[in-house]
């Protein structure tokens, strides 16, 4: 009963949406749109419920003083300091429980929630991705071993794509005569982004869509139930 | 006031800043704490987002606007509560009915698009007349873009072994594949390279001073 009845659900509600493509009229149309905006609510609620997770989850750790187990209070406390000032105090154009913090934003300039997203969250959100600059530099010192064609390849395009994105790679070749304008790097590069790298991704795209349709009538006809969870 | 709270953002962000690029040294306490606060702060953001843009203008508002019209939304509502109690482990079950409807709409929905955007249309694009172009390299273009294709999705299939004409076929796939990794990560690395620019601008510019916004 507790895992027949989540699979009729799942076998009716896929059915009904792909029907809907196929008969767009009463009452298929219709009751795919509500299921789409179903879908979202309870959507907005996993979102909920990953985040009071994530906060159970830390507590427990706290709790059972797990290595390390003192950084993430400050998890916690952050956590609650953006939740308490988004829901009190509002975002920048929604009201939160207290009104609009017209007094606190004359004092700081912005609400609680946009300054604790402006000077801090932003900063550490760029840092963090760009601190992947140096990671990805020691990859491509490993990937771009060039020892077979295959690597050969890869380290051309990604040379090629790099140089004739940048201005230095423009001035290097911009002297080439007209008839050999083919060769200028921005153009080798807009040629390999335009070709084969297109070939490449759509046989990505082309492969990786089959892979999902087929998921996707493995867990409509039930075959596939490993989301229901193992018991 | 105003002017303090702007020069302590700034002072904030600078701090915040060196502490991230502090792991470049080593794991320390300083970076452990600005990864802690990055994940307390992104969690938050995330469920006041929810709470604004999602749950009050789908739910909330058209409930407590016109319940008549809108008394179906009550059954979402119920679900997304469900959904919630998978939090307690007696109770986790019950959120088995919203993943069900979650699950078979998204299979629903990823069936038809990725059917129409992933697979046909890009079909339908990949069949062109290769010799068509005014110019030799539009034409050379064209045709490995035929043959790329053709070649790349030959080598993602797998229940045939990959020899004789059929491995020539894949292996001529992979290069294609290869190309198209090379240029992923050309632009991904300079794509991080422009955040780490942007950052240090914001080191020298907007804390130090030393070069103009």
């Amino acid at each position: 009963m507790k895992r027949k009845i989540p699979l009729v659900i799942t076998f009716i509600v896929g059915i009904v949406v792909i029907i809907s493509e196929f008969i767009p009229h009463k009452p298929f149309g219709r009751i795919s749109g509500e299921l789409e905006n179903w879908y979202l609510i309870i959507a907005g609620f996993a979102i909920i419920l990953g985040q009071m997770n994530l906060f159970k989850v830390n507590l427990f750790k706290i709790r059972y003083k797990q290595k390390n187990w003192q950084f993430y209070i400050i998890t916690l406390i952050s956590f609650i300091i953006m939740v308490s000032c988004g829901l009190f105090w509002g975002t920048e154009n929604n009201p939160g429980l207290f009104g609009n913090a017209e007094s606190i934003t004359s004092v700081v300039g912005s609400k609680p929630f946009d300054y604790l997203f402006d000077n801090i969250y932003q900063h550490l959100q760029a840092t963090m991705f760009s601190l992947l600059a140096f990671f990805i530099a020691s990859a491509a010192y490993r990937a771009f071993i060039a020892r077979t064609l295959e690597s050969n390849l890869l380290l051309i395009a990604a040379i090629l794509v790099m140089l004739g994105n940048t201005s230095l790679g423009s001035s290097l070749t911009c002297w080439l005569p007209e008839n050999l304008k083919f060769l200028h790097l921005p153009n080798i590069s807009s040629f390999i982004m335009k070709f084969p790298t297109t070939a490449g991704q759509r046989a990505i795209m082309i492969g990786a869509g089959l892979g999902i349709i087929g998921s996707s009538l493995r867990i409509i006809l039930g075959i596939e139930r490993s989301y229901l969870g193992g018991e | 006031m105003e002017h303090f709270f702007s020069v302590l953002g700034i002072w904030l962000g600078a701090l915040f800043t060196f502490a991230i690029f502090s792991f470049l040294y080593k794991d320390n306490p300083f970076y452990k704490v600005a990864e802690q606060i990055f994940v307390g702060l992104s969690a938050g953001y995330w469920f006041v987002y929810t709470i604004f843009f999602i749950l009050i203008p789908n739910l909330f508002d058209p409930i407590s606007q016109d319940i008549g019209a809108n008394w179906i939304k009550l059954f979402p509502a119920a679900l997304g509560i469900m959904m919630l109690m998978r939090l307690i482990p007696k109770t986790e079950w019950v959120s088995r009915f919203p993943i069900a409807l979650i699950i078979g709409t998204t299979s629903g929905i990823f069936f038809l698009r990725y059917l129409k955007s992933d697979v046909i249309n890009q079909l339908t694009a990949t069949m062109i007349n290769p010799f068509a172009g005014s110019d030799p390299v539009t034409i050379i273009g064209q045709l490995m873009l035929v043959i790329g294709t053709i070649t790349g999705v030959i080598y993602f299939y797998f229940s045939k072994k990959h020899e004789g004409a059929f491995g020539v076929t894949a292996k001529i796939g992979i290069y294609f594949l290869m190309i198209s990794f090379g240029a992923a990560f050309g632009y991904t690395a300079m794509a991080r390279i422009s955040l780490l620019i942007g950052r240090l601008q914001f080191l020298l510019g907007d804390w130090l001073g030393i070069i103009s916004p």
